[in-house]
C-alpha cells in the first residue's frame, strides 16, 4: 500500500521562525524527516545550513533533539549517541543531518568509519551540490559546468558518485530521494529505522540560492532532475539495486526529458557550452546504463 | 586491595574499568596504544562492561565519546601526540559544550622528526581549551587520579571535561608496583554520574545553535574559566575523600616535598618531578636547602597555591618540558604572570629541558640547582631568566 498524505502525521517539526531561505529545499526534506520519524529522531547536524535554519538560541524554529557539532565530525558523534541510547534502551533514531561537504569532502572519512563499523544510524547527506552555508564553494558533488564561487567558469571535474560509493560499503541500506518526491523519501526514511546497522539516504535538494533559480522553482527543478534522468531516485537493499517508482519511466532513454531542459532554468549553468552539455549527456547516459546492469543482477 | 605490577598505561585501562566507564573509543598512537588495547582484553575477557567504538582517526575518537557523553553515559578516550593535534578542534568543542568526560594524554614529541620520546608540547597545547588538565608523576597517581577525574569533572560546580596526562615510557610502558581499589570502594566514593543536560529522544532540546545574545554567549565562554576556578576546590575535597578511603592523599593542585623550609625550590610537572626530589636531598646534604614543588593541576592553574609555596624563597627554578616558541616556558609564564600582580619579586628562572624526549635526570637537577644558588647568592638576582638545559 502506498503512502498517501492522510497517513502522515500533523505534529510540526519544522517551526514558524525558522531560518531558511524561501524555497529552501533543506526545509523541505527536515519537514519530511519529522513527518517519517516523529519524536524518535535525534539529530546530529555538522556545519551547514541546517546550522542556521535552527534559528537562534536559546528559542529553535526546529523542534527536534539536536546536537550541532563540528564540520568533520558528525558520524562519529552519532556513533556515540547511538551507542549509547541503545545501552540505557532509550528507543531512538539517530539521523545525521549533513550537507554534501559534510557528507562527501570534509566528513568522508568519518562518514566511511560509521558506515564500515555498521554503527545503527541514519547518515542523510542533503545534496544542494555546493557549500551555501560559506557563499556557494564547489564540492565534489558540484556538477561539471556549475558555477560556483569558487569555479567562476564552470566546475571542470565531475560529481562523485556517492550513492555506489555508498553500495560499495556494504551497508544494510542506500537510497537516494529528492525533495519533490515527499512520500518516496518518507517511506525510505521510514524502511532505513526499521534496518539494524549503518543506513545512508542521498536527498537531492536543489537551492534557489545557490543554482540561481526563482525560490517559487525548488519543486519544479528537483522534478526536472527526475525527468531529464540527472537524479536517478533508487534504493539498495543488501546492496541489491532498485530503481524507485518515480524514476522506473525514465529507464526508458526516450522517456527522459532533454537534460537542456534542466539545465536552461538554472543560472549556475547559464555559461555551459553545447559541448559541455554533450559529456553531462554522456555522463548521465552511462550512469543509467550502469544502474539497470547493477539493478539486474 | 590487590597489589599489582603495572605500567601507567594498564594503569589507566584499570581506573577506566573501576570507573565503570560504559563507552570508549580510541585510536592507536604509540605509547598511548596499550591503554586501549588492555581495555580491549579486558572487555574480550568479560573483565570489563565497556561499549568500544573502534573509529578511523581521533578527532572521531573524541567526537563519539562525546556523542556518548552527551547521549548521559560516562566515557573515555585516550591519545598522544599528532593524535591530541589532530582531535583539537574536539577538544574545544567538548569543553565548550560543558560535557564532563574524561581522556588519558600520554605526552610525546610532536613531529617531524618522527619521534615517539616524552616532552610536554602535546598536553601543553591544550591549556586554553577550557579542560582540567593534570600530570601525574608516578602510576599509583596516574590509576587514582583517572578514578578521581571521573568525581571532578562531573562535579556541577564543574561540568568540564579532563585530561590525566602520564610521561611517555617513563611512566606508560615502565612497571611499578601499585594497588588497586576494590569496585565496591570505589563505588562508594564515585557517585553516578551526572551531567548539565542530556540529549534524549522526544525532547527538543537543541545544543549549539546560533546565539541570539552575544552577551549570554560571551557569559557562558567566561564561565568555562569560572567553571576551571570553581575546580580548584573541587580538586582538593576530591583528594581528601579518595586519602580518606585509601590513605592516599597527593596535596590535590599541588604538592609540596620539604618547600617549608626551603630556601630554593624546584618546579615541575610530571614524572621528572621524581628526579627532583632525589635533587633536593643530595642538594640538601651539600647544605643548599631545596624542596620540590609539583604543580599537579596545570589548569586551572592553582597560582594562589603556587605563590604561597614561592613566597619567601630565595629562588625558584621552573622546569618546562615544552616551551611556547618565542616566548618562554608555559610553566614559567603562567607563575610569572602571577607573581607581578602579587607583589612578588624574587630570583626566578626558567630552564627549558628535556625537549624532544632528550633524558634529564636527577644529576642534572643537581648541577642546575647547584649554579643557580651559586648565581642568585654572588648576584642577587638571575642574569638569563630562560635558558636551554644543553645536556651533558
Ligand atoms: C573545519 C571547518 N572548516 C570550515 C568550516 C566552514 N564551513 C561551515 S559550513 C561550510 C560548508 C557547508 O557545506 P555543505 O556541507 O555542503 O552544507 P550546506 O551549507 O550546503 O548545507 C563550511 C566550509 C567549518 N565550520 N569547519
Ligand atoms: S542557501 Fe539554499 S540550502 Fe541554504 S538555507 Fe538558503 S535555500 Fe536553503
Amino acid at each position: 500500500m502506498p503512502l498517501t498524505i492522510r497517513d502522515l502525521p500533523k505534529e510540526k517539526y519544522v517551526l514558524p521562525g525558522n531560518a531558511a531561505c524561501p524555497g529552501c529545499p533543506e526545509a523541505m526534506g527536515l519537514r519530511y524527516v519529522g513527518m517519517a520519524l516523529g519524536s524518535k529522531a535525534i539529530l546530529v547536524i555538522p556545519a551547514g545550513c541546517t546550522s542556521i535554519i535552527q534559528g537562534l538560541m536559546p528559542g529553535s524554529g526546529l523542534s527536534f533533539p539536536i546536537v550541532n557539532v563540528a564540520f568533520s565530525s558528525a558520524d562519529a558523534v552519532a556513533s556515540g549517541v547511538a551507542v549509547a541510547k541503545e545501552l540505557i534502551a532509550e528507543e531512538s533514531v539517530v539521523v545525521v543531518w549533513a550537507g554534501d561537504g559534510a557528507t562527501a569532502d570534509i566528513g568522508f572519512a568519518t562518514l566511511s568509519g560509521a558506515a564500515e563499523r555498521n554503527d545503527n544510524i541514519i547518515h542523510i547527506c542533503v545534496d544542494n551540490e555546493a557549500y551555501m552555508n560559506t557563499g556557494i564553494q564547489r564540492s565534489s558533488l558540484t556538477p561539471l559546468g556549475a558555477w560556483t564561487t569558487t569555479t567562476w567558469r564552470g566546475k571542470t571535474e565531475p560529481k562523485k558518485n556517492m550513492p555506489l560509493i555508498m553500495i560499495s560499503h556494504g551497508v544494510p541500506y542506500v537510497a537516494t530521494a529528492s525533495v519533490a518526491y515527499p512520500m518516496d523519501f518518507i517511506e525510505k526514511l521510514r524502511k532505513a529505522a526499521s534496518i539494524k546497522g549503518f543506513k545512508y539516504i542521498h536527498l537531492h535538494a536543489p537551492c534557489p540560492v545557490g543554482w540561481r533559480f526563482d525560490p517559487s522553482e525548488t519543486v519544479e527543478i528537483a522534478r526536472l532532475a527526475i525527468e531529464t534522468g540527472m537524479w536517478v531516485l533508487m534504493e539498495a537493499e543488501n546492496g541489491k539495486i532498485r530503481i524507485s517508482p518515480p524514476s522506473k519511466p525514465y529507464i526508458d532513454k526516450n522517456r527522459r526529458k532533454p537534460l537542456k531542459e534542466y539545465l536552461e532554468r538554472q543560472g549556475r549553468f547559464r555559461d555551459v557550452s553545447n559541448e559541455l552539455i554533450k559529456e553531462l549527456e554522456k555522463e548521465v547516459d552511462e550512469y543509467w546504463e550502469l544502474l539497470i546492469r547493477l539493478s539486474s543482477q | 586491595m590487590v597489589r599489582l605490577t603495572l605500567t601507567g598505561n594498564h594503569c589507566v585501562a584499570y581506573a577506566v574499568k573501576l570507573s565503570k566507564v560504559k563507552v570508549v573509543s580510541a585510536y592507536p598512537i604509540t605509547p598511548q596504544t596499550t591503554i586501549v588495547e588492555k581495555i580491549s582484553e579486558l572487555v574480550d575477557l568479560g573483565d570489563a562492561d565497556i561499549k568500544m567504538i573502534r573509529v578511523e582517526s581521533e578527532h572521531s575518537a573524541l567526537a563519539a565519546v562525546y556523542g556518548a557523553a552527551t547521549a548521559g553515559v560516562r566515557a573515555f578516550t585516550a591519545t598522544s601526540s599528532h593524535g591530541l593535534l589532530y582531535m583539537h578542534e574536539m577538544v574545544w568543542w567538548v569543553a565548550q559544550a560543558r560535557v564532563p568526560l574524561v581522556m588519558a594524554v600520554v605526552t610525546r614529541t610532536i613531529g617531524p622528526p618522527w619521534n615517539i620520546w616524552t616532552d610536554h608540547h602535546d598536553i601543553m597545547d591544550q591549556r586554553d581549551t577550557g579542560w582540567l588538565i593534570m600530570m601525574a608523576e608516578n602510576n599509583q597517581e596516574v590509576l587514582d587520579e583517572t578514578i578521581k577525574l571521573f568525581k571532578i569533572t562531573e562535579d556541577p560546580e564543574v561540568y568540564l571535561p579532563g585530561i590525566v596526562g602520564l610521561d611517555a615510557f617513563i611512566l606508560s610502558h615502565t612497571v611499578e608496583p601499585v594497588e588497586i581499589p576494590e569496585q565496591e570502594l570505589v563505588d562508594s566514593f564515585l557517585p553516578e554520574r551526572r551531567q548539565p543536560y542530556v540529549i534524549k529522544s522526544g525532547e527538543a532540546l537543541i545544543m549549539g545553535n546560533v546565539p541570539s545574545d552575544l552577551l549570554t554567549n560571551s557569559r557562558m565562554r567566561w564561565d568555562i574559566h569560572l567553571g576551571l576556578r570553581r575546580a580548584e576546590k573541587v580538586i582538593d575535597r576530591v583528594d581528601m575523600e579518595w586519602g580518606k578511603l585509601t590513605g592516599r592523599r597527593y596535596g590535590g593542585l599541588t604538592e609540596c616535598y620539604k618547600c617549608e623550609d626551603a630556601d630554593y625550590l624546584f618546579v615541575g610537572i610530571g614524572a621528572w618531578v621524581g628526579d627532583m626530589r632525589l635533587a633536593a636531598d643530595r642538594l640538601r646534604a651539600v647544605g643548599m636547602r631545596f624542596g620540590v614543588l609539583k604543580i599537579r593541576y596545570v589548569r586551572p592553574f592553582p597560582y594562589l597555591r603556587v605563590l604561597d609555596s614561592v613566597r619567601g624563597k630565595k629562588g625558584v627554578l621552573v622546569f618546562d618540558r615544552s616551551v611556547s616558541a618565542g616566548s618562554a616556558g608555559p610553566l614559567f609564564l603562567d607563575l610569572v604572570s602571577h607573581m607581578y600582580p602579587h607583589r612578588l619579586n624574587i630570583p626566578i628562572k626558567n630552564v627549558v629541558a628535556g625537549l624532544a624526549g632528550y633524558e634529564v635526570n636527577y644529576e642534572d637537577f643537581f648541577r642546575i640547582g647547584e649554579s643557580f644558588v651559586k648565581e642568585v647568592s654572588e648576584t642577587g638576582w638571575v642574569s638569563e631568566f630562560l635558558e636551554f638545559y644543553p645536556g651533558r
